[in-house]
């Protein structure tokens, strides 16, 4: 499969931020041809392309948009979610640094195609830079008429607001979203109702990735069948692939569905020198990890199933055989454990209790029972938390059991910094150890 | 605190950018905290006004999100990422060098009132692992000497900058903006080299697509 | 009572192999409850939003991968579920959910009030397992000086989701995140709400525990009884838990039909009045002018011989707070053995025209419009009522049908309040005085339910605009007491002119089944209706009285505190039948000691009409009730009424028939007050002699303030925050003027809080013509 520079084509360009410099570039004119069509006919060729959510789910837009019942006489609401927080992930981030005109035009599109004249971008808190470059592309596209009161003559009316979270990961899940959205702690909710029947303001809501969002202004221009040019049936169009770890060029790869890791981490440089691949995540910490043997497999939303893991946000993380595995694991249930909204039993006392079984592996300090103890932990929560951060939480460990069980074992007995120098692990070993 | 007849009008403003009021609850406690460096009590107290909510409502959701200081902080907030990717790649090394430089801890503040330290989780730039941020500004590849560095200029009123981003203005100065109310620092610059690699990439192995596409 | 015909659609289902059908819409908990499988749970109550957040209720349902909280799924057609009963993933998913419930749970069950009545304790041991696997250290908090173990809280979000969608009070929340949320409350807004205490019983851990109750009982050392709460007309049902004699505590008893499963904090908490400070033996005055301790004996012997001595001139003064069956007893008395009509219960502001609707409209109605109307009703208008004040429970109510969006309520009242703002209220702002033609102009039709208070007796031409406006627009009227004896008293006959059961004293043929049933010559009765409760007080203040009967009243509840008084004053001979001793007791010539409500049986009737029985729960104080001393005074009289026990008493009150000739409905025109009138109404929690002795619930009571209209204000040059002196001709009252929303020309007073005592110090009513100026200052 192929690298397709497509939201990141420009990127290099000094104003590829500012609506010129987008616009030089088609920008709008997937727009202002949506706005002459029929709203169901874009809701149609979103289904026809075959684009899945870029969220980490992979639900199919088109279809999400479709639940949203029509001339229900409520209003109805786009939710743009650019909470990206997920441990690995680190690509709406840069998309809208530097493209955030493509997620403005998306919203714009998406907006009418499901009556909604009011959208919300919700973006985590702790990237103001980003939040800065959003709100200018929104308020350049006021400026120019593309948003606003009857959009370019046709009528169609749409209010974009720019919404900052306040450093909550939970805010990802799409109904915790929306409560934070509402002024609520973020916590998610129970459904049904679904959002797309009773969401933001207990009003009919889509809630889509920035991505996601970001690809529909590239496929209205195009068509259904361009984006079908790349990728496989089930997994068709082009991802941003965020490559991290311990390759010689950790970056964003544009590239088409179904590339392999293999491909990738060519294009990356490979691992860095005089070190070999240890275990990689295809897309972010909530998905089970891999190895070198599955490298060869297309990325792709069936494929990544079908190992028993899940292309999620399709940010690989990458890591060398220098990296102690009880350590990566511990930290992520750290991670789970600070951000567990608490709302439910397995996740909340769960991750409390399993992140300090491993602090205690990974100190070395563990007991002979730990194991199987946490291995049964796991069980406990997965698929009986209220909403996928518990099943999130329960992901790492016995994935990473699966591949490496003796550095585990070894956790009874060895502190991971004596088995694994952690200064070799350090990006900077060379220079600064 | 009281605050100022300015606040309360920014606060009232925010509700009215919102169909429904309480969406603007969020943004209402960045507001307070960029005046105040903390969400006080009198904070909680001037939104729950705003909203006509219950106090206990507003401090339900100021203590939810982890961006919500409920003691004072310093004039920079320096966050080092120790999840798995950063605190591997050096965030550890990092985070263990200045919290012993500074002798203060996790969500401790220096003597001097100049830093407030925290261990962050994820900032979403693991391709640029190990990150900082400094007043939550990105502060990308890091590495032991440059964040020294960095803090040391901070300290002493030198100028930083952000890699993805602006001159470091201090924590109230990012809340401000949270809240909602621009600084026109969009044109810091913000693109480098790990996020062109693909295109760079690309480029180099003839995969670029037609004009007329893209 | 509106009986639903609708069909219920059924749903088959089955649940551990047994089928089982159950309605529509039915949560899969509750099915599995009426097979008798009880499934755990800790988040789930039926009154409350489902949550699904403790996770202990999951259960296996087949087609599905993962197991479904039973607490949030509703049945479907054909569904196959299994609980832990049948399924081992869903015994498994929910031992796995005790075992993460109890890591951080303290073991400190020995010293938890909870223990022996705890949901986690008991379905720990049933669902648990035997050992903890947990060796990590038990996450701690910071210890509140509020009474909630927050390290016991599990997170179950029962006490926040009551406070914010049962009660709108949401001063409860759960604060921080992850396994550091908790429940809190903030420090500078204090959890005031007139429901907190049903948070402490839906707490299913000990987190929340009671002030007064704290660390001094066992459950199991109590004896729990059924009772019914005296302090309002709303008619709990309640669970008294008494130990040795002595009330320990009380809960809200579930009755679906009436409080449901709550209560409000007066009547959970405002009981010590019963053990404290009470009268425990008769006292008679003697020569030196003192009372003093007397025999029963002796002390029946002188009321008898003093009552009997006025006859022709007595009249009798007998409070809201009876039992219908006390109530009757004096009705009875008074007609039967005084031969005198001169009685009225209504101790507070009442007139001609209230007489007159309650004998026509109200007597002997039976249960009329009830609680489940409410719910069902697609609009409620409030006339002269604040709910959470004067019947909390129709406030319950009226949020929960609000809440549901089919229900709309408008409010004719002087401001918006914070009880209607909790039930979303259309609020007509109206001047005290004013109330008539807001009433009249209303468009209202058969799906109405027009609810009207206390303080509309005050208000001339209210109760006829009323009883009209139900009448031409179909909809349908309750009157809203705020006495629990208010409306037995009302069938009982405690009025001028009224016998029991609606029945008229001026119908010839209703006055001799009466002298029938009471076993007396026709001739001894009565036959012209007597004074009310203002004249009898006028005409013994006057010293056209001889003797007084006095039960349960309190002179701050009278129209003028300082006239009843002085109307006992010049009264030569009164008889005073009270449970504490009071300013009343303090001028009465025999004082004889009855039984408080835990004491006796007996029956409410709620203001739907509906009876509310309870047994006696403390036997230990030999109590005797007002129906058996007025039973031994008539019997020092010669005249034999038998035992008077609850059950005569009782079986007596039901020999009277439904009237054939009522008591025509009041037409009073509409008189206007010219002037700043006074609106106001009792606060649920206030000085009243029930409430005394519980400093916890004092301390919720709400700041004494005058509400006005900022621009009535600015014409009286107040500002808010200022001093200021609401004056009559009788004194004046100086507290802090508070802006409201609310209409022009009225200001707004607690009846009895604080510095605020209207009766006392204004001897004014709701609607009467007061006098504002700035005093005092800031």
């Amino acid at each position: 499969m192929v690298l397709t520079p497509i939201l990141t084509a420009h990127w290099d360009e000094a104003d590829s931020y500012k609506l010129e410099g987008y616009k030089r570039h088609h920008g709008y004119v997937a727009l202002a041809k949506a706005l002459k069509s029929d709203p169901d006919s874009i809701i149609q060729t979103v289904k026809d392309s075959g684009l899945r959510g870029r969220g980490g789910a992979g639900f199919p837009t088109g279809m999400k948009w479709g639940f949203v019942p029509q001339n229900d006489g409520k209003p109805h609401y786009l939710v743009v979610n650019a909470d990206e927080s997920e441990p690995g992930a680190c690509k709406d981030i840069p998309l809208m640094l530097a493209n955030p005109h493509a997620l403005v035009e998306g919203v714009a599109i998406s907006s009418y195609a499901i009556r909604a004249n009011h959208a919300f971008i919700y973006i985590r808190g702790e990237v103001p830079h980003v939040i800065r470059r959003v709100t200018n592309a929104v308020k350049e596209a006021y400026a120019a008429g593309l948003l606003g009161q009857n959009i370019q003559g046709s009528g169609f009316n749409l209010e974009v607001v720019v919404h900052a979270g306040a450093g909550a990961y939970i805010c990802g899940e799409e109904t915790a979203l929306l409560d934070s959205l509402e002024g609520h702690r973020g916590q998610p909710r129970l459904k049904p109702p679904f959002p797309a029947v009773a969401g933001l303001y207990a009003s009919p809501t889509v809630i889509n990735n920035a991505e996601t969002i970001a690809n529909i202004p590239y496929i209205i221009r195009n068509g259904a069948d361009w984006l079908k040019q790349w990728g496989t049936e089930k997994s068709p169009g082009f991802k941003l692939f965020a490559v991290s770890g311990h390759v010689k060029r950790p970056g964003i790869y544009e590239a088409a569905l179904g590339t392999t890791m293999r491909e990738l981490l060519e294009h990356a440089g490979g691992m860095r020198d005089g070190h070999t691949l240890k275990f990689w995540i295809p897309g972010g910490s909530s998905v089970p990890m891999l190895t070198e043997a599955h490298l060869d497999l297309p990325l792709t939303y069936e494929d990544m199933a079908a190992a028993g893991t899940m292309l999620g946000t399709g940010t690989p993380m990458v890591f060398d055989e220098t990296t102690s595995v009880v350590k990566a694991v511990s930290r992520w249930l750290q991670f789970y454990k600070h951000e567990s909204c608490g709302k439910c039993t397995p996740c909340r006392e769960g991750t409390y209790w399993i992140s300090g079984l491993l602090k205690r592996l990974e100190k070395g300090e563990g007991q002979e029972t730990d194991l199987e103890k946490i291995d049964e932990l796991c069980q406990q929560i997965m698929g009986r938390s209220f909403c996928a951060l518990g099943d999130a939480a329960a992901t790492p460990f016995p994935g990473a059991m699966k591949h490496f069980r003796t550095e585990f074992e070894a956790g009874v007995r060895t502190a991971a910094d004596i088995a694994f120098d952690p200064a070799a692990t350090t990006i900077f070993s060379k220079a600064n150890v | 605190m009281t605050f100022t007849e300015t606040t309360w009008n920014e606060a009232k403003e925010l509700a009215g950018r919102y169909p429904h009021s309480r969406s603007a609850l969020l943004p209402m406690l960045h507001l307070v905290q960029s005046v105040e460096g903390l969400v006080s009590s009198d904070g909680i107290a001037l939104c729950a006004d705003v909203l006509d909510l219950a106090t206990a409502e507003v401090a339900a959701v100021a203590t939810f999100y982890t961006m919500y200081k409920r003691h004072n902080t310093g004039k920079h907030h320096v966050g080092v990422c120790t999840n798995t990717m950063c605190g591997l790649l050096g965030g550890d090394a990092i985070w263990n060098a200045i919290s012993s430089d500074l002798n203060t801890g996790h969500d401790e503040t220096s003597e001097d009132g100049k830093i407030t330290l925290e261990r962050i989780e994820c900032q979403a730039a693991c391709t640029h692992a190990p990150v900082v941020t400094l007043d939550w500004e990105f502060f990308d590849d890091a590495t032991v000497d440059g964040v020294r560095k960095a803090l040391s200029d901070l300290r002493e009123g030198k100028e930083v900058k952000s890699t993805r981003g602006p001159v470091i203005k201090g924590l109230q100065a990012s809340e401000r903006l949270l809240a909602g109310f621009d600084d026109d620092e969009f044109d810091a610059p913000a693109i480098d080299e790990k996020m062109l690699a693909g295109l760079h990439r690309a480029r180099e192995v003839g995969q670029t697509l037609p004009s007329s596409e893209v | 009572m509106t009986i639903d015909n609708t069909p219920v659609e059924l749903v088959t289902l089955t649940i551990d192999d047994i089928e089982v059908q159950v309605p529509k819409g039915t949560l899969i908990i509750r099915a599995a409850e009426q097979l008798g499988v009880q499934v755990p749970r800790f988040c789930d109550h039926p009154l409350l939003d489902p949550v699904a957040a403790c996770r202990a209720c999951l259960v296996e349902i087949e087609g599905q991968a993962k197991p479904q909280p039973s607490c949030a799924m509703t049945v479907a057609e054909g569904m196959k579920v299994r609980t832990q009963v049948s399924s081992v993933m869903a015994d498994e998913a929910q031992k796995g959910v005790m075992e993460f419930l109890l890591i951080n749970h303290p073991l400190d069950c020995p010293v938890c009030d909870k223990g022996g009545e705890c949901p986690l304790q008991n379905q720990a041991m049933t669902n648990g397992r035997g050992e903890s696997r947990f060796d990590g250290e038990k996450r701690e908090f910071e210890k509140p000086i509020n009474v909630s173990d927050r390290e016991r809280c599990v997170s179950c979000a029962r006490c926040t989701r009551f406070a914010d969608q049962v009660a709108g009070d949401p001063m409860i929340a759960l604060l921080e995140r992850g396994s550091q949320q908790q429940v809190g409350i903030s420090d500078d807004q204090p959890f005031d709400s007139y429901f907190s205490g049903n948070t402490i019983q839906i707490c299913p851990v000990g987190a929340l525990t009671s002030a007064k109750y704290r660390f001094r009982s066992r459950p199991f050392d109590l004896v729990s009884v059924p009772t019914t709460c005296e302090h309002c007309a709303s008619g709990c049902s309640l669970r008294t838990d008494i130990r040795r004699g002595n009330v320990m505590r009380r809960l809200a008893w579930d009755d679906p039909q009436v409080n449901e499963e709550w209560n409000c904090d007066k009547g959970r908490f405002a009981f010590p009045y019963v053990q404290e400070g009470r009268l425990n033996q008769p006292l008679v005055r003697g020569e030196d002018g003192l009372l003093h301790p007397a025999s029963w004996t002796e002390a029946i012997d002188v009321a008898a011989k003093g009552l009997a001595a006025a006859s022709g001139a007595t009249a009798v003064l007998a409070g809201g707070r009876h039992t219908v069956e006390d109530a009757y007893a004096i009705s009875k008395f008074a007609r039967a053995v005084l031969g005198t009509d001169d009685v009225d219960f209504r101790s507070r502001p009442h007139s001609t025209e209230e007489t007159q609707f309650l004998s026509s409209v109200v007597a002997g109605s039976g249960l009329g419009v009830t609680y489940a109307d409410l719910e069902k009703a697609a609009h409620v208008v409030l006339v002269a009522f604040e709910p959470e004040d004067e019947s909390p429970m129709i406030q319950l109510r009226l949020r929960k049908a609000v809440r549901r969006g089919r229900t709309k309520v408008t409010a004719i009242t002087s401001h918006v309040t914070s009880g209607n703002k909790k039930l979303n209220a259309t609020v007509i702002a109206t001047a005290a005085g004013h109330e008539v033609s807001a009433l009249s102009e209303l468009a209202l039709d058969a799906n109405t339910i027009i609810l009207v208070g206390e303080r509309a007796a005050s208000v001339t031409g209210l109760l006829t605009a009323a009883t009209k406006k139900a009448k031409e627009s179909g909809a349908k009227l309750a009157w809203v007491p705020r006495r629990a004896g208010d409306r037995g008293a009302v069938d009982a006959g405690l009025l001028p002119g009224l016998l029991p059961n609606g029945n008229s004293l001026t119908d010839s043929s209703a006055r001799e089944k009466a002298a029938d049933i009471w076993n007396v010559e026709n001739n001894t009765l009565p036959f012209a209706a007597g004074r009310d409760f203002g004249a009898i007080v006028h005409a013994a203040v006057n010293g056209e009285l001889k003797a007084l009967l006095i039960t349960s009243v309190d002179v701050e509840d009278t129209q003028h505190s300082a006239s009843t008084l002085q109307a006992i004053e010049n009264t030569p001979f009164v008889v005073s039948l009270e449970i504490r001793p009071s300013s009343i007791t303090e001028l009465a010539n025999v004082v004889l000691p009855v039984a408080v409500v835990t004491e006796k049986s007996g029956t409410f009737i709620d203001w739907e009409g509906r009876p509310r029985n309870f047994g006696q729960a403390i036997r230990e104080h030999n109590k005797l009730t007002d129906g058996r001393v007025l039973a031994m005074i008539a019997d020092a009289m010669d005249v034999l009424l038998g035992q008077q026990d609850v059950a005569q008493l009782r079986a007596e009150l039901a020999q009277f028939a439904a009237p054939t000739n009522r008591v025509d409905a009041p037409s009073h025109g509409a008189d206007v007050p010219n002037g700043l009138t006074l609106s106001t109404w009792n606060q649920l929690i206030d000085d009243g002699a029930l409430q005394e002795g519980e400093p916890f619930l004092a301390a919720t009571s709400r700041n004494v303030i005058a509400g006005l209209n900022s621009k009535t204000a600015a014409a009286h040059s107040i500002a808010e925050g200022d001093l200021i002196e609401i004056s009559t001709s009788l004194g004046s009252i100086t507290v802090e003027a508070i802006f409201v929303d609310g209409a022009e020309n009225t200001v707004w007073l607690p009846t009895n809080s604080g510095e605020s005592k209207v009766r006392t110090n204004l001897g004014a009513a709701h609607g009467n013509i007061v006098t504002i100026k700035r005093g005092g200052g800031q």
